[in-house]
């Protein structure tokens, strides 16, 4: 291997990482607010995708129907669930998140679509299409179980999973697509060419990693979300209402997954079910980080994707082993450092 | 998500018949009018991977179901439709349920190679004729009950390593599947290549869902072959393609039967102008000679099938199934000369009949099984073609 290759391997794999980076924040911010082991993360990755390949090939795609109709379910059991949920003023904002907002986004659709409007309209709308999907999801099937053992969050969230997969073999069809790169300039790096899309998935990667993390530290929602996830019982008491942190989580979660669904799809071909491989490296770059820090995460995402480049070079059919093994040392380590952990202590 | 929904025979009517026939039973009626009356019919499971890793192909062929003869030779034919999610374990399930409580004189599938290997396993030890919709090999003595519709991998590389020949390629770069479609290409290159002076210089491998092949094809380009095979099937196959040409290199680039579709195309776009593909004829039928045998059918396939799903819809996967049902037409009658649908005699009859090597013009090839050969191809049933302006272009 001469430095050229090892150039172009580093590049592609930090790409990979970024992608991985952001989906490793959304597992470690879901789990450490909410408890949950998000395993559909990955799906909303290849929701994001195809979404934007239905907005550009001039389809309404089905994710804006399914978002209406996750959002009249929840509207729906809230109305049966909660009580003090039935006075005027809740149930009209209700009405408007629950019904108005998909409603809106599905009318968009149905004029973005055979508009052909280019990517400045319709990757927004890729991502404003599914985000809303995480507070549904979260309303519908992790909120009621919200004092639920971290097994039971995490048989739940893969029937989420299976869920989504099926519907999204129904939306997409099982063949694969790619959607048009946003910009075809490239950068030249002496002997490499960096292309305009990676340099597209680094930047953004970038921006969200800053924005989070100026989030988390500087305002009230983001110390809300961290007090939560620190201790969730002590932020009830301080007066802060969890079950709003975890929605919060559910849907940053569900707009990073989203986004970087979009920022890959011009690169690679997506399928229905590709996002669930893309978020499990995410996963093992969390597991590294010990599903609570967010830098070491972001860091382990970046080596994960390194290691998944040379890898693919020097040993192809091993590639997934050798990336999936990384994690077996880590657990180790934490094993031996922590010693017994209390699965349940709150 | 398609037009076909279920078998005629549900649930439900299955359990009506078994009320009835108990009904029948307790008035006493002699066994010999029940068999006669209900066991006459011919019952076809039908095994595809609608859902899963190989839905691509196992939804053109839940689509070829129209193809499906509501009578054969003046006998009902009750068809059992099964969907095992490309799991080899359910169509396991599926298969032994078929053959125990719907009485199946045959079954059709599956589409993935692991699942269809997993049935003719079923097939073998009940004694129940399986054609396979994938090109599986099996161990010596366990394909007794096993008859393949798709081409095996073995015709298809001879083709690929005739043209590799033609065009002096000696050095050969190979990047495949990292599963058993992957492994079939790589055992008949090391057969059959080095005979034609062809040495495979690199091996990488890649997942159907992997988003990036950048490594692999660095890889590859930097063994300088003179050509690169890439062993993948549908759509996935096309990001070999795009990265390697990507990365400047500008050599012929080989592709299996496995990749064609107008998926591919799509995808691919212009990265895959010129490639050269080994396929069935069925994808090209407008374009084979007047002479050939295939071309009646495929054109009646294509017909059929794209006024059904829409114009250039076409797809080798429907295709299979389309001659599965022609194999049925001209067996089925010659095996109900000797035995009765239903019993154990009819499924000898079945395999005999198909043994016996007349030939069978289908769409994808004229088949002749003997009892040693079970894919029962020639030369007939492959093409070699290439895209060109976006379509397919047939090159001998």
């Amino acid at each position: 291997m001469d430095s050229t290759i090892a150039l172009f391997l580093a590049q592609d794999g930090i790409t990979n990482g970024a992608i991985y980076a952001l989906l490793g924040l959304s597992l470690v911010l879901v789990f450490t607010v909410t408890r949950v082991i998000f395993i559909p993360q990955g799906e909303f990755v290849a929701y994001g995708a195809l979404t934007l390949v239905g907005l550009e090939t001039g389809v309404v795609p089905g994710t804006a129907y399914l978002t209406l109709v996750l959002g009249i379910a929840a509207f729906c059991v809230d109305l049966v669930r909660s009580p003090d949920g039935r006075q005027p003023r809740v149930l009209i904002t209700r009405a408007v998140s629950d019904l108005g907002l998909p409603l809106v986004l599905l009318g968009l659709s149905g004029v973005v679509a055979p508009a052909n409007m280019g990517p400045w309209i319709t990757v927004p709308l890729a991502v404003a299409l599914v985000a809303p999907m995480g507070a549904y999801i979260y309303r519908l099937a992790f909120r009621p179980l919200a004092q639920a053992t971290v097994l039971t969050l995490l048989i739940a969230a893969v029937g989420v999973h299976l869920v989504m997969l099926g519907l999204g073999l129904v939306f997409f069809g099982a063949e694969g697509y790619r959607a048009t790169p946003f910009t075809d300039v490239s950068l030249s790096l002496g002997v490499i060419d960096l292309g305009g899309q990676s340099l597209w998935v680094l930047g953004v990667t970038a921006v969200l990693i800053v924005t989070l993390w100026y989030a988390f530290g500087h305002t009230l929602a983001g110390k809300a979300l961290r007090a939560t996830s620190i201790n969730r019982l002590g932020a009830t008491l301080v007066g802060i209402p969890t079950a709003r942190s975890g929605l919060i989580a559910f849907i940053l979660a569900a707009t990073l997954g989203a986004i970087s669904g979009v920022l890959i799809a011009p690169i690679t071909t997506i399928f229905y079910d590709s996002g669930f491989l893309i978020g499990l490296k995410g996963f093992v770059a969390a597991i590294i980080g010990g599903l609570v820090s967010y830098p070491i995460s972001a860091a382990a995402a970046i080596l994960v994707g390194l290691v998944e480049a040379f890898a693919s070079f020097e040993a192809s059919s091993f590639k997934e082993v050798i990336v999936f093994t990384i994690i077996i040392p880590v657990l180790l380590w934490q094993s031996l450092r922590s010693g017994h952990v209390d699965e349940e202590e709150e | 998500m398609s037009k076909f929904r279920f078998a005629p025979m549900g649930d439900l009517a299955r359990g009506a018949r078994a009320l009835l026939l108990a009904a029948l039973a307790t008035t006493a009626l002699s066994g010999a009018v029940l068999s006669s009356a209900a066991w006459a019919d011919i019952n076809v499971g039908v095994i595809v991977s609608a859902t899963g890793s190989t839905a691509a192909l196992g939804i053109p062929m839940q689509n070829a179901m129209i193809f499906m003869p509501k009578e054969i030779n003046g006998e009902k034919v009750n068809v059992f439709f099964g969907d095992d999610a490309s799991d080899p374990s359910t169509a396991t399930n599926l298969a032994r349920r078929m053959i125990t409580q719907d009485k199946v004189d045959l079954i059709i599938g599956s589409c993935m190679t692991g699942a269809a290997i997993a049935i003719a396993g079923v097939a073998n030890e009940n004694g129940v004729p399986q054609i396979a919709m994938s090109p599986i090999m099996l161990p010596e003595g366990t394909d007794a009950w096993t008859f393949r519709m798709p081409q095996p991998v073995s015709l298809m590389a001879k083709a690929l390593i005739d043209n590799m020949a033609e065009k002096g390629v000696k050095r050969l770069g190979y990047v495949g599947f990292s599963d058993a479609w992957g492994d079939f290409w790589v055992k008949e290159f090391d057969t059959y290549g080095p005979a034609a002076g062809i040495e495979m210089v690199a091996q990488e491998r890649y997942g159907r869902a992997d988003t990036s092949v950048t490594g692999q094809v660095l890889k590859l380009v930097a063994s300088r072959p003179d050509a690169v095979l890439v062993g993948a099937s549908g759509t996935a196959s096309a990001l070999p393609q795009i990265e390697l040409r990507k990365r400047g290199y500008t050599g012929p680039i080989y592709q299996t039967h496995g990749s064609v579709s107008a998926d591919f195309i799509r995808i691919g776009g212009k990265d895959v102008e010129g490639a050269i593909l080994a396929s069935g004829p069925v994808n090209v039928a407008e374009q084979l000679p007047d002479t050939a045998e295939v071309k009646t059918p495929g054109m009646d396939f294509i017909t059929r099938y794209e006024a059904e799903y829409g114009e250039g819809n076409r797809n080798q996967f429907a295709a299979h199934l389309y001659d599965a049902v022609k194999v049925l037409e001209q067996a089925v009658p010659k095996a109900m000369e000797t035995a009765k649908p239903g019993t154990p005699e009819f499924k000898v009859a079945f395999k005999d009949a198909l043994e016996q090597g007349d030939p069978i013009v289908a769409s994808q090839g004229v088949y002749r099984f003997t009892p040693t050969d079970h894919f029962g191809l020639d030369e007939r049933g492959r093409v070699l073609i290439t895209v060109k302006d976006g379509a397919w272009q047939l090159i001998q």
